[in-house]
């Protein structure tokens, strides 16, 4: 090469001055975004609350006292005491915890599992293919709803121990969440692999799983970023629902969606408030706030959805 | 035929669509020497890119392989198990194509890409394969090459984008590189900068090149023998030199006619009249006929069969059956 060549080159390489990755752009713009930032900040105080919160608190969840039964909140009790003297306030917090990791662990599950098979559908086609979106359009035709009442009543049935519970209303929730998000991966994944730098990673002799984990899903980062942010909600939501209908995780453990059921008769609905306000503020609040954020991230991360 | 690096002979591959089978391909032989390049020339539609791609098996699954063999050093490619294939491209095989841009994964850096096929066929470890990676990049005339390694196809030019893609082609010293069009989506300044490049890593590792362009002034700057391809046929192909000064094919001849000169002002460009016949319609013939000045009954109802014409130069032409003829 001569000189000229190299200086050329170089004139041009001036153009990106400082290494600045697609993310860190990103999350410039979303820095901007005011109400992603608001839902950005809930969701994480919400989660401090949660999870640190209790450490500063004398009470326990299950820590029942006769004598200031149904107090209304006061100087104690900040959030008053429930029908059997327990703390509002900490069981408020508590049952967080649990909805909070409930949602998301639902969500990690539906997307790795939807990502997975979608991806795998959408790589190999043919009959591999056929079978996992079948199974999805079979789990699909079934209402999800009715679907989690039914396991959560079989649940009830076979008097499953409360704390597994957590655990099986997660993997329920998983398995309404995934065949929604493997359609949707397995779709974009068809257009992706007819793209040339597919047909580079052929002539460069590259595994299967090599294109498949490192060309093609990262490809997908930004929509199933988007996707599973807005997933968590849905999930919160969707336990919450199932609490309520003592169908998912049942009392002692408390959740914001068993709290209201508890709540759930005339007097305590006139006359004690402080019963299920409190944990249905904590529904309402943390899944707008995941549901503005989820947005912001995907007017950043999707070009496809610009205003 | 132990002298030959690759062996493509009597290839043919199909295009099966709902109108009828295409012939792309048709029965095309051509050889590659160690050390040599190889281009095909011929107008869009040729062929040319799919006898590429037939080597690499791209052409799958819309286009199938229904004759010849192809084979690399005695080792027939395309009977080969799916992993042996695999360890060849990239390996012994490499590819540049035609537009850099789209080449390369938007979403991971220059280096890592580079790294990939080091990591893949040379079993290198992470921090080697980045060492080489980087020494790679210097290698294609690219200044601060660790700043470039870490950078997004999308911040780099299409001149840089197609040196590394030539970085990428390189890296595991591949006995064959196959560049498909390498410079059409290019400038022209920054085309000759990429020939040099080309023409530089040949010499310094004995790499052989099979070109495929529509450029012939591409062709006269690179090619040691040049094929030149019509509606999936080779219609002539010889020895560079032997070939521009006489192109035996009318089709040959019009290409070289159709190609402007510098310094020597002409009224008009010359074109080769009409069009490239539909591939679903051919029947037996010269498929050149319509289009050629000198065509006669035979040209029309029956197909010629490549013949020696010179020294180190084949034609498909019936005017030189007629002389062989007459002479004989």
């Amino acid at each position: 090469m001569s000189s000229v060549s190299g200086n050329l080159a170089a004139g041009k390489a001036q153009s990106p001055p400082v290494k600045s990755s697609l993310w860190k752009q990103s999350f410039k713009r979303l820095r901007k975004n005011k109400l992603a930032m608001t839902g950005f900040i809930i969701v994480v105080i919400m989660f401090l609350a949660c999870f640190i919160g209790p450490l500063f608190s004398p009470y326990t969840e299950n820590q029942i006292n006769m004598r200031i039964m149904n107090k209304a909140p006061n100087l104690k009790h900040w959030l008053g005491t429930d029908k059997l003297g327990r703390d509002v306030l900490i069981r408020v917090l508590l049952a967080g915890r649990i909805s909070l990791t409930v949602g998301f662990a639902a969500m990690a599950l539906s997307v790795i599992i939807g990502s997975l098979l979608g991806a795998i559908a959408g790589y190999y086609r043919g009959i591999v293919d056929q079978i996992i979106m079948r199974t999805a359009d079979l789990l699909l035709t079934i209402p999800g709803l009715p679907l989690l009442f039914i396991s959560g009543a079989l649940l009830s049935a076979w008097k499953v121990p409360t704390d597994y519970r957590m655990y099986i209303v997660m993997l329920m929730l998983s398995l309404v969440g995934w065949p929604g998000l493997a359609r949707m991966v397995r779709g974009e994944l068809l257009s992706l692999r007819e793209r040339e730098f597919m047909q580079s990673t052929i002539v460069l002799g590259l595994r299967d799983r090599r294109k498949l984990f490192h060309h093609l899903l990262p490809n997908l980062a930004p929509l199933l970023i988007v996707i599973a942010t807005l997933n968590i909600g849905g999930s919160i939501l969707l336990e919450s629902v199932l609490s309520f209908f003592g169908l998912g995780v049942i009392p002692p453990t408390p959740t914001w969606g068993n709290m209201i059921d508890s709540a759930n008769n005339l007097i305590d609905f006139q006359e004690r408030p402080w019963l299920w306000i409190p944990p249905g503020f904590c529904i309402f609040a943390t899944v707008i706030a995941i549901n503005l954020f989820g947005d912001g991230l995907r007017d950043v991360l999707d070009p496809k959805h610009k205003r | 035929m132990t002298d030959h690096l690759l062996d493509i002979e009597h290839l043919s591959t199909y295009f099966y669509t709902e109108e009828g089978t295409v012939k792309a391909v048709d029965d095309v032989t051509l050889h590659v020497r160690p050390g040599e390049t190889v281009c095909i020339v011929g107008e869009s539609g040729c062929g040319k890119s799919i006898t590429a791609m037939s080597i690499m098996g791209l052409q799958e699954p819309a286009g199938r392989v229904v004759n010849g063999r192809i084979s690399l050093e005695g080792t027939d490619m395309l009977t080969l198990s799916k992993n042996a294939k695999r360890a060849i491209r990239g390996k012994e095989i490499a590819m540049i194509f035609q537009e850099p841009m789209s080449s390369l994964n938007p979403v991971l850096t220059i280096g890592q890409q580079i790294m990939e096929p080091l990591m893949e066929h040379l079993k290198l470890g992470k921090k080697e394969a980045k060492r080489r990676a980087i020494k790679l990049i210097e290698q294609v005339g690219i200044s601060r090459a660790e700043q470039i390694a870490g950078s997004y196809p999308h911040e780099l030019s299409g001149g840089m984008l197609q040196r590394i893609m030539i970085a990428i082609a390189i890296s595991c010293k591949p006995k064959l590189l196959i560049a498909d069009e390498p410079t059409t989506a290019l400038d022209v300044t920054i085309q000759a900068q990429i020939l040099d490049m080309l023409r530089q890593f040949k010499a310094e590792s004995d790499m052989s090149i099979l070109l495929i362009t529509h450029d012939l002034g591409v062709v006269a700057e690179m090619a040691d023998y040049v094929v030149v391809m019509y509606c999936g046929k080779v219609v002539e192909q010889g020895e560079v030199c032997e070939l521009f000064e006489h192109p035996k094919h009318p089709y040959t001849q019009g290409l070289l006619k159709s190609k402007p000169i510098l310094n020597q002002r002409q009224e008009e460009l010359y074109s080769i009249p009409g069009q490239v016949p539909n591939p679903l319609e051919l029947t037996e013939s010269c498929y050149f006929h319509e289009r050629c000045q000198h065509c006669m009954d035979i040209c029309r109802v029956r197909e010629p069969k490549l013949k020696n014409v010179g020294e180190d130069q084949q034609a498909a032409c019936w005017l030189y059956e007629e002389e062989v003829l007459t002479h004989g």
